[in-house]
């Protein structure tokens, strides 16, 4: 039999069917699964990258955790994990947040860095107290460093959720077991299209959200 | 007025920064702390703001010891002016120039109008305030730097190399500007930098400093060129002191005398020196606002040595002969020395 690459009609009959592996519904959980854990490891890079940006000490020893962290297998990381929190999509959120963490907390420190010494201490010599300094003056020249580290995480977490398949919480990654199984590759063209799809959608709200954040830095680069 | 009072920075390692200084800046006055790197010159200026605190001494700032003050109330009552002007660069120059306004709490409207008049009074266009720091050249950073530390219209000025990284004709129009925007504010004006030559120019009082942080000399620019301490003073100087040191003494009292028929007129003011070959160059100067650096200079671009004094119309009050020339520099103040 010669079957095509791509049934149409397979995709327009599990679009929104109502089960739990509807194409929409899979869509969804990948979104929810994906962006979680790179809100997740923002909150918590801020804190630690600051932390690490303001005592240089500490940074040597918690890049060096968090890339053992990134080096071990998302399949290890499940399994270890599936014995607290289970089949659920907290065991693929809590790894993928953990990868964010690598990327974000390098990308907070840089961002201290590229804060120019003498910009520091004018903001200083003008009477702003240190917390005052940070947010209004620091964390605002940070910003554009900050949403680079972002936007790799973003792609990166689209991509690794797939993964999860594996305990049977991978957003749009059971459509490639689903294909596999069966043999058919529709589900499988569908998963690759929809996640790029999603990546390349998401990198390009980032950058909208750079411009309007940042006018001062695209400025400076059409300069 | 800013006094130091046996003032010394010692670092933890032992490394001592400022050596027992003592001094008084004089308010309204630009005093400059100029000497080679390591000197101690910036560590000084940023004790005043208590950027750095001191180790032994006090600073008194009309009177108050400033570490009496809490440092960023203390700040916002000094104005800052730093080398690479030190802009914030996400912000527009308007709210740039009124950020010390912004920290003190006024309201957005006043704080806006007061930097738009400052960045007028800087000498910049009112186009440039919605700009970002990227955007000016770096003359007009330092200018918008100026600005900023106006702002809030503080009595102390205090100015880091705020020079030193523009190019010498740009360096040249900032420090007309500050002399002129100076004769306007009368601010307590305290400026490190490690060029004489910029020192000479814009203090009032020039305080030369060593390495190790010791004060080698406290006086004004023209004693400093006539009579320096000691021979680091001489050496840092450097050449063509005797020349420099004319800058600081007017040509007022120069013997002028009637101007000879050889010098050819037109409508009351100068136009050449008659000759057998046509008309030879002259040189001018005013005696009412020039120096006898200027009165020297007119004598040496002039064919025949004399040099030719004009009122501020361009119109001959007479000529200066190379032996009064002579006199009036061998009799200024400190000639015979030095």
């Amino acid at each position: 039999m010669d079957e095509p690459l791509v049934r149409w009609d397979w995709i327009a009959r599990n679009w929104d069917n109502g089960s739990p592996l509807a194409i929409r519904t899979l869509l969804e959980n990948h979104v929810v699964m994906a962006f979680v854990p790179v809100v997740l490891g923002l909150v918590l890079a801020l804190p630690l990258g600051l932390a690490c940006a303001r005592w240089r000490l500490l940074y040597q020893p918690v890049t060096g955790v968090m890339n053992i962290v990134y080096a071990m297998p998302s399949l290890a990381l499940f399994s270890i994990l599936l014995s607290v929190t289970g089949l659920t999509q907290t065991t693929v959120i809590i790894p993928l947040t953990l990868f964010s963490l690598a990327v974000l907390i390098p990308a907070v420190v840089d961002g201290m860095t590229s804060v120019p010494d003498h910009v520091r201490q004018s903001a200083t010599a003008m009477g702003f107290r240190p917390l005052r300094r940070l947010v209004l003056v620091e964390l605002p020249i940070a910003t554009p460093v900050v949403l680079a580290g972002v936007r790799v995480a973003t792609v990166a977490s689209i991509s690794l959720v797939s993964v999860g398949a594996l305990i049977g919480q991978g957003g749009l990654g059971a459509l490639f077991t689903d294909g596999w199984q069966r043999q058919f590759y529709t589900p499988i063209v569908v998963g690759i299209a929809l996640i790029v799809l999603l990546a390349v959608f998401a990198d390009l709200l980032l950058i909208a959200l750079q411009r309007l954040l940042t006018p001062w830095s695209r400025a400076r680069r059409s300069a | 007025m800013i006094t130091f009072d046996g003032v010394t920075k010692r670092y933890a390692d032992g490394t001592v920064a400022v050596d027992n200084l003592s001094l008084e800046a004089a308010s309204g006055t630009i005093t400059v702390f100029v000497g080679p790197s390591g000197c101690g010159k910036t560590t000084s200026l940023r004790m005043i703001n208590r950027m750095i605190d001191a180790t032994q001494g006090r600073i008194l700032l009309d009177g108050q010891d400033v570490k009496q003050i809490e440092p960023s109330t203390l700040r916002r009552g000094i104005g800052y002016v730093i080398q690479q002007a030190g802009l914030f660069p996400h912000r527009r120059i308007v709210d740039n120039i009124a950020t010390v306004p912004y920290l003190l709490g006024w309201d957005r409207k006043k704080a806006r109008a007061r930097a738009m008049e400052l960045l007028e009074r800087v000498g910049l266009d009112a186009k440039l305030a919605r700009r970002y720091p990227f955007q000016l050249s770096g003359g007009q950073q330092q200018r918008v730097g100026v600005a900023r530390a106006l702002a809030a219209d503080p009595p102390v000025l205090l100015m880091d190399e705020p020079f030193s990284a523009v190019d010498p004709i740009v360096r040249m129009s900032l420090q007309e500007e500050l002399l002129r925007l100076q004769s306007e504010l009368h601010k307590t004006i305290v400026f490190v930098t490690h060029d004489i030559d910029e020192a000479v120019k814009l203090g009032d009082t020039v305080a030369v400093f060593r390495v190790g942080g010791h004060l080698a000399q406290f006086s004004d620019p023209a004693t400093l060129l006539s009579e320096p301490a000691d021979d680091f003073v001489r050496e840092f100087l450097g050449r063509d002191r005797g020349i420099r040191r004319l800058s600081f003494i007017p040509a007022a009292g120069v013997e002028l005398s009637p101007p000879p028929p050889e010098l050819v007129l037109e409508d009351g003011k100068p136009v050449g020196w008659k000759s057998d070959d046509g008309l030879q160059p002259y040189g001018s100067f005013n005696p009412g606002t020039d120096s006898l650096r200027a009165a020297l200079d007119a004598s040496l671009l002039s064919a025949n040595g004399i040099a030719v004094a004009v009122d501020g119309d361009g119109k001959v009050l007479g000529v200066l002969a190379r032996e009064a020339l002579d006199g009036a520099i061998s009799g200024g103040p400190g000639a015979a020395r030095g």
